[in-house]
């Protein structure tokens, strides 16, 4: 019982703190307005809204475990369900029957479209990041322009509505009673999981975000590791795309701008330095629970946006102020 | 090829100082609407609000941080001086601008406290503060516009002061705003400031490596906290001069205008690492973004092309930062 404790005291006191978090947010939540919180409803609509941020967040993380940051995930995640929606519009219809309806193969290769705008968006912060050595702050910021950019240049400003019904399902649809998007973020969560904490690659990024030199004289690749990081970051954006385009049946250059700093709050929050060396997938997912709770707590209680996003901004502040005083303490 | 990397590091501001002739000359070889006294007079005017923002952001790369806080902080400043204004039927310009820029002091001190303090990256720390100032402003202050019919009449004229003015071929006059005098007059002070006094030395100092600074001698911690309110004093300064300019005070303004800033700033030859930027490169940099992102409509290109050109601006002009300075980080 003692050693039990004191594995969970010693490795993972971080992720027993965002436990009670969880728990007191709930908890308060449940206190305040306890007719209208405690309703299936309420944790069904956050497993449907929860993957794609959950998802961006764990993007942020990857990025953040080599001392990075990709600002640029809103834009490739817009751009990569543009992209798709342009083409889903362009090879059936607009709109009418003939979007709705469309085979299979078709949503498949407009799903490969996605995907592959985030792997090169990816590729391109990476290049940026690894080869020429830029600051990943500024050329995400600088990338992150670009892409928003292409998504106005290819739309216009008005966002592309519809999408093929098959689409749809991975936004609105259920699993066995699951929420669609929840079990894809299981999915791609516990593989981005297995390749950081089980693969060498993952070790390597963990090493060269704990002491880059260091890797360095180690032996390890660092340009190609770090490359392949942002190129996973990317990846990971373009799913989260996917998921909302398909809960909202639209894609437009500026949703989800709110997400980036939700995203790099999460990731914080869940432990992550950003200064590199640490970031964990559950804690992510602890995190993520956390301030979905919180955030549907507030709107019930009929909170303004605004207001919700002043409480995120002090949340972000807190947390930073939290894990300062525990580094103190060590 | 190290010749050339030498003298821009030497001189950061040949760099910008080139495009922007090459900038100049070739849009206006392509419209010759670009030399009318009114257009430039207008550019200028322009590059007055970024260029002031731009300063704020010039003290704190030099430092080796980055601000994304300060357009929700020059909001806020002016929202709520005007705000205020309007509350105790009180009107002027020397009072107003004195109480914005303390807003914003004070608000750049919170910055300060985190950044110093708690240690915390100041990309996460202002993305924090930036978000919970904006929500605060939004949803606890207001959201709606004040127009022209209630601003206060002085604030308004002493912005469409002009000192210079000139009858342009078809005979109507084209003035040049007196703003662009303040803009100068704070420009000079900031460069005397980080020139000839030990704090300029000291914020120099402190962005080459903080251990550095502090053995040699340096208060690190009032540097940052001078560095950190007076940057938030001038986006105090900027946002009241910015409600002034275009006769409104919108809560909702400036969304998105730190990319623009910082893509100045890194254009001007800032480094993100600190150390290394000057005031007339940062002034440089901004009249060369204001000149291109409001050239595109005389030069036909359609207005959605503005934030793919201000991403490459910014990923060309980091990457060549990168190359210049890629000795010192090897």
């Amino acid at each position: 019982m003692s050693t039990l404790l004191q594995r969970l005291r010693g490795s993972d006191t971080n992720l027993l703190q965002l436990v009670i978090l969880t728990v007191l947010i709930f908890a308060g939540m449940a206190a305040l307005n306890p007719e209208r919180f405690l309703r299936p409803y309420v944790f069904e609509s956050i497993t449907f809204i929860a993957p794609e941020l959950g998802l961006l967040a764990i993007a942020m993380m990857v990025a953040m475990l080599t001392g990075g940051i990709d600002l640029s995930v809103i834009g490739i995640a817009n751009l990569s369900c543009i992209l798709a929606g342009l083409f889903f519009h362009s090879v059936g219809a607009p709109r009418g029957p003939e979007l709705v309806n469309m085979p299979l193969p078709l949503v498949l290769a407009g799903i490969g479209i996605a995907l592959a705008t985030g792997v090169i968006a990816g590729a391109i912060n990476g290049l940026l990041v690894a080869k020429m050595r830029v600051t990943p702050i500024l050329a995400t910021i600088g990338t992150g322009q670009i892409f928003t950019g292409i998504c106005l240049v290819l739309t216009g400003g008005p966002a592309v509505v519809g999408f093929p019904a098959i689409w749809g399902q991975f936004g609105n649809g259920t699993v066995f009673g699951i929420a669609a998007p929840l079990v894809v973020f299981v999915v791609v969560a516990g593989l981005v999981w297995f390749v950081l904490s089980r693969t060498a690659f993952g070790i390597n990024l963990t090493l060269i975000g704990t002491n880059p030199r260091a890797a360095v004289f180690a032996g390890l690749r660092t340009q190609r590791t770090v490359f392949l990081s942002y190129v996973m970051t990317g990846a990971l954006a373009s799913v989260a795309g996917i998921l909302l385009s398909g809960r909202t049946n639209a894609a437009k250059s500026d949703y989800g701008v709110s997400y980036l700093l939700q995203a790099v709050l999460i990731a914080v929050l869940a432990g992550t330095n950003p200064a590199g060396g640490r970031g964990s997938v559950p804690g992510i997912a602890l995190a993520l629970v956390a301030l979905m709770l919180l955030s549907s707590g507030l709107q019930i209680m009929r909170f303004s946006n605004f207001l919700v996003d002043l409480i995120w901004g002090g949340f972000l502040l807190l947390s930073i102020a939290l894990a300062a005083l525990r580094m103190r303490s060590r | 090829m190290s010749g050339l990397a030498n003298a821009l590091r030497r001189h950061p501001e040949l760099m910008v100082a080139a495009v922007l002739v090459i900038a100049v000359l070739a849009i206006g070889t392509i419209n010759p609407v670009f030399w009318q006294p009114s257009n430039l007079f207008s550019l200028l005017r322009a590059s007055v609000i970024t260029g002031i923002l731009a300063l704020a952001v010039l003290l704190v790369m030099l430092s080796g941080g980055i601000d994304v806080s300060f357009p929700a902080f020059a909001i806020a400043a002016m929202y709520l001086t005007v705000k205020a204004m309007i509350a105790w039927q009180f009107d002027g310009v020397l009072l107003p601008f004195l109480m914005a820029s303390s807003i914003g002091l004070a608000l750049g001190l919170v910055n300060a406290v985190f950044v110093h303090y708690l240690r915390m990256i100041p990309l996460i720390v202002t993305l924090g503060t930036g978000t919970a100032v904006r929500g605060f402003i939004l949803g606890v202050v207001g959201t709606s516009q004040i127009n022209i019919d209630q601003m206060p009449p002085l604030l308004i004229a002493f912005a469409r002061g002009e000192f210079f003015s000139v009858t342009q071929a078809d005979g109507s006059q084209a003035g040049l705003s007196s703003m662009v005098l303040v803009y100068a007059g704070l420009a000079i002070a900031v460069h005397l400031i980080l020139r000839h006094t030990m704090l300029g030395r000291g914020i120099y100092a402190l962005g080459g490596g903080e251990e550095a600074a502090r053995r040699v001698g340096f208060n690190t911690r009032r540097i940052t906290f001078v560095i950190y309110g007076l940057a938030g004093a001038l986006a105090g300064f900027a946002g009241l001069l910015h409600g002034a300019m275009i006769w409104t005070a919108n809560p909702r303004d400036m969304v998105g205008l730190e990319l623009d800033v910082i893509a100045a700033v890194v254009l001007g030859g800032a480094s993100i690492f600190g150390g290394r930027g000057t005031v007339i490169g940062t002034m440089l940099g901004v009249l060369t973004l204001v000149v291109i992102t409001n050239s595109l409509i005389i030069l036909g290109v359609d207005t959605t092309w503005q934030r793919v050109v201000v991403g490459a601006i910014v990923i060309a002009a980091t990457a060549v930062t990168a190359w210049r300075d890629r000795k010192r980080i090897a």
